[in-house]
């Protein structure tokens, strides 16, 4: 039976004025595994937690490079996010076509909240199952947005979305301060201890669970393209981050609330 | 049969004569886009210097032979940063000219602190042309357009009609590629001469070309514009004369006209 | 109609682009009507090596007697995740028009760099060929008036050259020359590379002769081959010169050579 009779669609109204399909595709998001995003001056990064759905399969997916100055990581279905992400790839290519000029991130990005939006409005059509983090370097310098299924995007300083990312959010806010002025080392280094605090408790950072998507300006504002890191080449941070040698973000053990 | 395109599955012309296009009734033929310019404006020189271009173009309009229009701006600014020459045909400037400041209110409006420069802006117009020519529906015109690209270096571009495009420290379009462009090269013969060119030799050299241009090109006009781009702004004068001319030369020439010797 | 890429001068006329003009109508009164394309003349060349290829091309752009711009680059880097096309393994050169010649390079990148996206790994240049192959017939009845070559290092790291004509005939060849040196560079191409008409002294009259053996050439062998090549051909063809852009394709990555050319 339905929970109610106005969440058969995502073009009804409840009378409290909710579209509870949209609401139900924002739970998707967080039951994806954690990303976390942060901005400095300089760079942008996206830290990942890579779920495997049993023992014998590969770990899934996180982290994309869409352009030489973007890419973005995703919570939530990712079949999903795979459309967006072809979207958001035709989208940069045909600007470096039509205008020879990489695409500003929030051109790109209001692209997407667009499309996203319409799904909200239209008989039959069903809301993306998935939030976006989307990182990158333009003519304005670095930049990170965060993307819901409701259509919604913000550009943001920090942030975590999927499951449990509440504590990785504490974290941020916390550290808030520090992080304009981070380089690309201790942007990833804050990265991965959000990404640690957000956890279950039998669960560690390995090489094989993390991914980590960085793109920034180095000397003279000359652009390091957007570069993802799996496996082997996170371990140089995932190393650093590991326990004990940190001061910050102890009550670490207290419970493990589920996201709201 | 041969290997050329153009030739392939049509009936021989050695054979069967050529084609007879007066079976076409000119009332109810085939849809005709434009076959050739009307009301035209003649070269648009530009040089490169140091920190900026220079470009200019006369103001005169013509109808075939009549000077029609004495007083056409062919220069145009877009969003303060980047001038565009246009030769060829005006009714085809207006609509590009309409076109690109609604791409600038589009930019201006749409996102903070990105604008299109100079090289974005030649990149969009070629792909304009090249349309419309791949639709057989031409915009008669070549363009030159001068400002700065994305690391703020000088920029001048020439896109045309077919969209063909290049680049080079100096371009003229039209009688200008004739005239004016070798006086340019001398000038600057190639990127690294235009880098060590000053603002003042560059204008110089621009001046005296729309000098030997009105000597020459009967389609000219001693009224011009001219537009100095640099990455304070640009600096367009729209209602410059040319001075110090002297027709004593004249008296010399021979082989013209009605005289015996 | 004269042809554009003929090069016989006996039919033709000297192989200038401005002769050719619009068709005329009919007899009597001449019509002006657009012409939607143009030769903006240079030459291209291609040459494989056992672990090379090396693609070259002139720099010259010109419109009839006028040349446009000394630095006109020909030949194009495809496929790369970056602008700057610095991880790329394919490159194109295009001769003819040159608006045509940008279109489709820009056209085929875009697809090579879909396929890199999609697939996590570069395109195989046999693939690439395939698909320019495609493209170009795409366009069979108002087609790219562009010679292309597409070379690359094929799967077991063989230098690769791949020809075509401008409807998407294509051909994996030794070494091609394209554009409006082609007459004169391929004659000497097949002399120098394939060593044809090169017999070995004393080996026997008529029939007997034998023919000189083809060895593998190495990379320095080819690089003055190609400098060669262009020397003589800005000698005594007017469209060519200014200078000589090479694309040397090797495991390594793709390096890139600047020489000047005669300029007049």
């Amino acid at each position: 039976m339905f929970r109610n009779n106005y969440d058969n669609d995502s073009v009804t109204f409840s009378p409290q004025g909710r579209i509870f399909q949209v609401e139900y595709a924002s739970e998707a998001v967080k039951q994806g595994s954690v990303v976390v995003g942060i901005v400095s001056k300089t760079h942008a990064v996206l830290v990942a937690l890579k779920r495997n759905a049993e023992e014998l399969s590969s770990y899934q997916k996180k982290v994309f490079a869409i352009d030489e100055h973007l890419g973005l990581s995703i919570a939530g279905l990712a079949s999903d996010a795979r459309v967006l992400s072809n979207f958001m790839k035709q989208q940069s290519l045909s600007s470096r076509l039509t205008y020879g000029r990489a695409i500003p991130l929030e051109r790109l990005v209001s692209a997407i909240g667009d499309r996203a939006q319409t799904n909200t409005q239209h008989y039959g059509k069903r809301p993306y199952g998935v939030g976006l983090l989307v990182a990158g370097v333009d003519e304005t310098g670095p930049h990170l947005f965060e993307f819901q299924p409701s259509g919604m995007t913000q550009e943001m300083v920090a942030c975590a979305i999927g499951a449990r990312s509440q504590m990785a959010r504490t974290y941020l806010e916390r550290n808030l301060d520090e992080f304009a002025a981070c380089g690309k080392e201790d942007l990833i280094k804050h990265g991965l201890r959000a990404l640690k605090e957000s956890l279950a408790q039998d669960k560690e950072l390995t090489v094989e669970n993390c991914s980590v998507g960085v793109v920034g300006l180095g000397k003279e504002e000359i652009l390091e393209p957007f570069k993802l890191f799996d496996g082997q080449d996170v371990r140089q941070w995932v190393d650093l981050v590991a326990d004990g040698t940190e001061g910050e973000g102890g009550e670490g053990g207290e419970t493990m609330e589920v996201d709201t | 049969m041969n290997h050329l395109p153009q030739a392939w599955g049509r009936p021989r012309d050695d054979v069967y004569g050529p084609y007879d296009a007066s079976y076409l009734q000119s009332s109810h033929g085939p849809n005709q886009h434009t076959q050739s310019p009307i009301v035209t404006g003649t070269s648009v020189i530009a040089l490169k210097f140091k920190d900026g271009v220079v470009i200019a173009a006369d103001n005169l309009a013509s109808y075939g032979s009549l000077a029609r229009f004495t007083d056409v701006k062919r220069l145009r600014k877009f969003a303060d940063s980047t001038v565009v020459g246009f030769g060829g045909d005006v009714s085809d400037m207006q609509y590009l000219d309409r076109l690109l400041i609604s791409l600038d209110t589009e930019e201006a409006y749409s996102s903070s602190g990105h604008t299109l420069n100079a090289k974005n802006l030649h990149t969009y117009l070629a792909k304009v042309f090249y349309k419309r020519r791949s639709d057989f529906n031409p915009l008669w015109n070549q363009v030159l357009v001068a400002g700065l690209d994305g690391e703020k270096k000088p920029f001048l571009a020439s896109a045309d009609l077919l969209g063909t495009t290049f680049t080079s420290p100096s371009l003229a379009t039209g009688f200008g590629a004739h005239l004016a462009q070798p006086l340019l090269r001398k000038v600057a013969p190639d990127e690294e001469a235009a880098a060590k060119l000053t603002r003042e030799q560059a204008i110089e050299a621009v001046k005296e070309s729309m000098k030997v241009l009105f000597y020459r090109d009967a389609r000219s006009l001693d009224k011009y514009s001219i537009a100095v781009v640099t990455k304070d702004g640009i600096d367009l004068k729209e209602d410059e004369q040319l001075e110090k001319q002297s027709w004593a030369f004249a008296e010399g020439i021979r082989g013209y006209g009605t005289q015996v010797n | 109609m004269a042809a554009m890429f003929s090069q016989n001068p006996l039919m033709n006329g000297p192989n200038y682009s401005f002769n050719q003009g619009p068709s005329t109508a009919s007899a009597g009164n001449k019509e002006h009507s657009f012409y939607p394309y143009t030769d903006n003349g240079g030459s291209t060349l291609a040459i494989s090596g056992s672990d090379f290829t090396i693609i070259a091309g002139d720099t010259r752009s010109t419109s009839g007697y006028n040349i446009n711009t000394r630095y006109s680059p020909k030949v194009f880097k495809i496929g790369g995740t970056t602008a700057s096309q610095d991880d790329a393994t394919l490159v194109l050169s295009v001769v003819g028009f040159a608006a045509d010649g940008e279109a489709l390079k820009e056209r085929l990148d875009a697809i090579v760099k879909m396929y890199r996206y999609q697939h996590g790994k570069p395109m195989s240049v046999k693939a690439c060929a395939q698909r320019l192959s495609t493209i170009l017939y795409g366009k069979r009845f108002f087609p790219y008036y562009v010679t292309a070559i597409l070379g690359g290092l094929d799967e077991e790291g063989k230098g690769a050259v791949y020809s075509y004509d401008p409807v998407g005939s294509y051909e994996r060849e030794q070494c091609r020359a394209a554009g409006a040196a082609a007459s004169l560079i391929m004659p000497f191409l097949d002399n120098q590379v394939n060593y044809k008409n090169q017999y070995i002294p004393d080996s026997g009259v008529g029939h007997e002769l034998k023919e000189r053996e083809r060895i593998p050439l190495g990379r320095n062998e080819v690089e003055d081959l190609v400098k060669d090549a262009f020397d003589s051909a800005v000698e005594r063809h007017i469209e060519v010169g200014d200078g000589l852009q090479m694309l040397i394709i090797t495991k390594n990555g793709i390096e890139e050579i600047y020489k000047p050319l005669k300029k007049d």
